[in-house]
């Protein structure tokens, strides 16, 4: 009776060829580890935001005079409105503390090369896209620090030569950022960037299950192939890690459930303290910095002191994440085969990465401003001369097959 | 016949044809909706001058006016505050108001003022449009020994004087910007419109 229905069905759309190309027969490499749990976190918060954010709709109001205040509506009148509305704010942090840790997996173990170029380069785009987001849903409450932190990543538009005050002043929309910002980033953040999400994330996948997924040795399984052409160092996705991943939805849903119940706000730093005041337009914030996901591109924007180059630099910090594939020379993709030179450069940014971070949520001091012009430094040399070090660099013999250790 | 026509030619040509007569009409279309997102006419209406009573403000006090949606400051500096300003013109970047767009003609001059004592500026940092921290302090801890009164940006670290004269080695590259404004008596300000009406 199934598989007739089933027969009827592929004979018309290629529904068991979809399920067992990218699940039931998709092979994927036998020794993945902890780091590899975080691309199918990365959905899971995705489904989490998509699915609140539509009820947060119901309730919430885009417009400057209300917008404040259907927040307030949703977490004090609307049934379960607050659990809904933390579930979002919360899960806007978890996904970007599950795109890094995916991203350093990237990092580790090379990812990012030959041949998963365009892997690296949609999951890069993806970054973006969820910037974007992150920073378009952030106006929606439209407390000061929503109205401060859109005012200077405007701003940012305006520092380009010749068209920068036309092109922010179209993106605003009025001569500062006013109710038709918030209409229009309305827009953007419920149906405009979610859809270049989620046709990014099938490209990303795609692409991905086209070449195969790397592992922690960063050995090609494919190399190996059984007579049935199957890699012998392969395993079906399905069942094997789709029930891997359980376990680690489980751990995540664990960790995620006591943020929630216990410190949505997490201290100011998942729901700054000072976006519980309204907008105004006349007074910034003492004390103003982006959420934490931004701070270490905050950083380098603050430690450049000139506009124009403040700007490029922020911008050039994301531009060289996308080179990455091409920047590194080495043959060897894992950490674990990889020569000194590499290993310390990658331990440096990392380092740097992490204080930069650090910094961005500091005040703007002559010592912290100096700190973050040195791990400034350090972030950009970490591209810039990886076609040096990972050339001359000492590698290690890569194994011919997977190991599990 | 076929032997001719140069097919791969012809194949380009209509290509290159069809992205042109494609392509004009997909930018046609754009333009309204690119268009939509300027400002509103309405938006564009929103501002009108506003007139600020300045009898009661005492000298070292700031007030903060609204003006098309950006903060304006009206400050009375004292005669120490005047003397400090012409004393640090090797700090600044561009001490004599150089930069043409900043300040209305007759607001070129050391103080960017039409009356020495009064200053009025938009609150928004060229930088990145926060609006900066008036910190009128002497030496202050976190702004150094030779602070002699200013603006603070908090949010880049951008440093003005008391005529909004920006610092060298800080992000925000130009000078504070003077809106249009006249006086009318001794007592009224007007904020948004030249002395010949022309905004």
């Amino acid at each position: 009776m199934f598989a007739s229905l089933m027969g009827w069905v592929d004979a018309r759309f290629p529904a068991t060829k979809m399920w067992e190309d990218h699940l039931s027969k998709y092979y994927a490499p036998k020794n993945f580890n902890f780091w590899y749990f975080f691309g199918s976190l990365a959905m899971l918060v995705l489904v989490l935001q998509i699915v609140t954010g539509i009820f947060l709709t119901m309730n919430y109001k885009p417009d400057a005079a209300l917008a404040f205040a259907s927040v307030e509506y949703i977490m004090r009148d609307v049934e379960w409105g607050w659990l809904i509305r933390y579930l979002h704010s919360t899960g806007a942090s978890a996904f970007f503390i599950v795109i890094y840790l995916h991203m350093f997996r990237g990092l580790i173990y090379g990812s990012y090369k030959q041949p998963r170029e365009l892997v690296w380069l949609f999951g890069m785009f993806l970054y973006m896209a969820l910037m974007a987001e992150a920073f378009l849903g952030y106006l929606l409450p439209w407390g000061q620090m929503s109205f401060w932190g859109a005012q200077v990543i405007i701003s940012l538009f305006g520092a380009l030569p010749f068209i920068g005050e036309e092109l922010a002043l179209w993106i605003r929309g009025d001569f500062v950022v006013a109710d038709a910002t918030l209409n229009r980033f309305f827009a953007f953040h419920v149906i405009a960037v979610p859809l270049v999400i989620l046709g990014l994330v099938v490209a990303h996948i795609i692409a991905l299950h086209e070449v195969g997924s790397n592992n922690p040795d960063g050995v090609e399984i494919k190399k190996n192939k059984d007579a049935n052409g199957i890699p012998i160092d392969g395993i079906p996705f399905h069942p094997y890690y789709s029930v891997k991943d359980i376990v680690g939805v489980v751990v995540f849903l664990f960790i995620f459930a006591l943020i929630l119940f216990y410190a949505p706000e997490f201290d100011g730093w998942f729901l700054e303290k000072d976006n519980f005041v309204p907008a105004d337009p006349l007074k910034t914030p003492e004390h103003i910095v982006p959420l934490w996901y931004f701070t270490p591109f905050y950083a380098i924007l603050r430690a450049v002191p000139d506009k124009l180059m403040g700007v490029m630099a922020m911008g050039g910090a994301q531009g060289l994440l996308f080179l990455l594939p091409w920047l590194d020379r080495s043959p060897v993709k894992s950490w674990r085969y990889r020569g000194p030179y590499f290993r310390v450069a990658l331990t440096l940014f990392i380092i740097s990465f992490l204080a930069l971070g650090y910094l961005g949520t500091q005040p703007a001091t002559t010592l912290y401003t100096n700190l973050a012009r040195v791990f400034s430094i350090i972030y950009f040399a970490f591209f810039i001369l990886m076609p040096f070090y990972t050339s001359i660099d000492k590698d290690k013999p890569v194994p011919e097959r997977v190991t599990m250790k | 016949m076929s032997n001719t026509v140069d097919n791969s030619k012809r194949r380009f040509l209509t290509t290159a044809a069809s992205v042109v007569v494609g392509g004009a009409g997909a930018a046609a279309v754009a333009v309204p909706f690119v268009s939509s997102m300027l400002p509103s006419a309405k938006a564009q209406a929103a501002g009108a001058p506003v007139e600020v009573d300045i009898s009661k403000l005492e000298v070292g006090q700031l007030m903060t006016i609204e003006w098309r949606g950006k903060p304006v400051w009206v400050y009375r500096r004292s005669p120490e505050v005047l003397e400090n300003l012409a004393s640090q013109d090797d700090v600044l970047r561009d001490p004599e108001s150089d930069v043409i767009g900043q300040q209305p003609d007759y607001c070129k001059n050391e103080g960017r003022s039409i009356r020495e004592d009064l200053m009025v500026l938009v609150g928004i940092c060229t930088h990145l449009g926060c609006s900066p921290t008036y910190r009128p302090e002497l030496a202050p801890e976190d702004l150094g020994s030779n602070w002699k009164g200013g603006f603070f940006c908090p949010c880049h670290g951008s440093k003005f004087d008391l005529a909004g004269r920006v610092f060298k080695g800080v992000p925000a590259p130009i000078n504070l910007v003077v809106p249009p404004y006249y006086f009318q008596g001794d007592s009224r300000i007007i904020i948004g419109e030249d002395a010949q009406g022309a905004a």
